[in-house]
């Protein structure tokens, strides 16, 4: 009875950072790093309508439906995702904190005990493998560069730190499913995230952050105030003019 | 910012053929670029990236000595010679 909700906060989680990453297009540093973050952000809109595809056989909204008419509040998507990455060094801390979620997180939803879930968690897990690589280049490059980029990129990782907590909790609805063997275990994945964000930190000269404070709430649809901001663009046009084709 | 020239060999190619040229900070992120600008419609699977000024070209004010010569030596192609009867296949 609760596979329809759990499946929606995924498509939720994928839709609203692809929405994040599609804001950067026309305003990313270089040219080539504008086409790989619109492409990034083409990933996670597909895998967006995966779900909410099927998330609609299960008796669910379509995908119109729960992307342009609901408002912040049914949003089900961890805060993480929503954070509106001010500047390129929090856009991409976020990127690879997720990124490196979803890789593991996919690997152990390939292995679902649902057949639709397990052949998206194969199909993300080859992207999110190379979104991960991407990031963490990233993080590299910014976090062992210059003296500004490495402060810019130190303050990013500590401002986004207490958002990563939310990964790592199974919401009560999806408690059920992860026993089934239908959803990964959120908090088994805890100690492999932690090592892989860790190496590639150390790789980049940057600190683990040692902040303990965390956020909650996305799941139960309390979000922070940047959602609604986010929603009111993304759905304008929809709302606006109702039935309304390109 | 370097150039890098971008390589890109197709599914059925044999060799690596030149797509185009993007800017990148080192061959690394060069090659991440050249996936996402090059091959995102599956136009490959494999990637050179180069840097374009490791590339030594030949300059246009050297194309007389470089290639005309070549033009008035018909013998150096095949179709130049008349196949002998015995000769079936070539």
């Amino acid at each position: 009875m609760s596979l329809l909700p759990a499946v929606v906060a995924l498509g939720d989680d994928a839709l609203v950072l692809g929405q994040r990453l599609s804001e950067w297009c026309g305003k990313a540093p270089l040219l080539e790093e504008e086409m790989a973050m619109a492409n990034t952000a083409l990933d996670f809109l597909g895998r967006a309508r995966l779900y909410y595809g099927y998330a609609n056989t299960l008796g669910g909204r379509d995908e119109d439906g729960y992307t342009f008419h609901r408002d912040a509040r049914e949003y089900t998507n961890l805060l993480l995702f929503e954070l509106p990455g001010a500047d390129f060094a929090a856009a991409t801390a976020r990127q690879f904190l997720v990124d490196a979620f979803d890789e593991l997180h996919s690997a152990e939803l390939a292995n679902s005990a649902d057949a639709t879930l397990a052949d998206i968690g194969a199909k993300v897990h080859k992207e999110a493998t190379y979104h991960r690589c991407h990031s963490a280049a990233w993080m590299v490059r910014l976090g062992d560069g210059t003296d500004e980029s490495r402060r810019r990129m130190q303050q990013a990782l500590e401002d986004v730190w207490g958002y990563r907590q939310e990964l790592f909790v199974n919401a009560p609805a999806e408690q059920p499913l992860v026993e089934q063997g239908i959803l990964p275990d959120r908090a088994e994945l805890r100690a492999a995230w932690q090592e892989a964000v860790a190496t590639t930190l150390a790789e980049a000269t940057l600190t683990v952050p040692a902040a303990s404070w965390a956020v909650k709430g996305g799941r139960q649809g309390i979000h922070t105030e940047h959602l609604g901001v986010m929603l009111a663009e993304l759905q304008h046009l929809s709302r606006s003019h109702p039935g309304a084709k390109w | 910012m370097p150039l890098f020239e971008v390589f890109v060999r197709s599914r059925r190619g044999l060799d690596h053929q030149h797509v185009g040229s993007l800017r990148a900070d080192d061959a690394e992120m060069a090659l991440q670029y050249a996936r996402e600008i090059y091959t995102r419609r599956r136009e490959g699977i494999s990637i050179w990236v180069v840097r374009s000024a490791d590339i030594t070209a030949s300059q246009e004010e050297d194309a007389p000595a470089f290639f005309e010569p070549a033009a008035d030596k018909p013998y150096r192609d095949a179709t130049y010679y008349e196949l002998p009867k015995e000769v079936k296949n070539l």
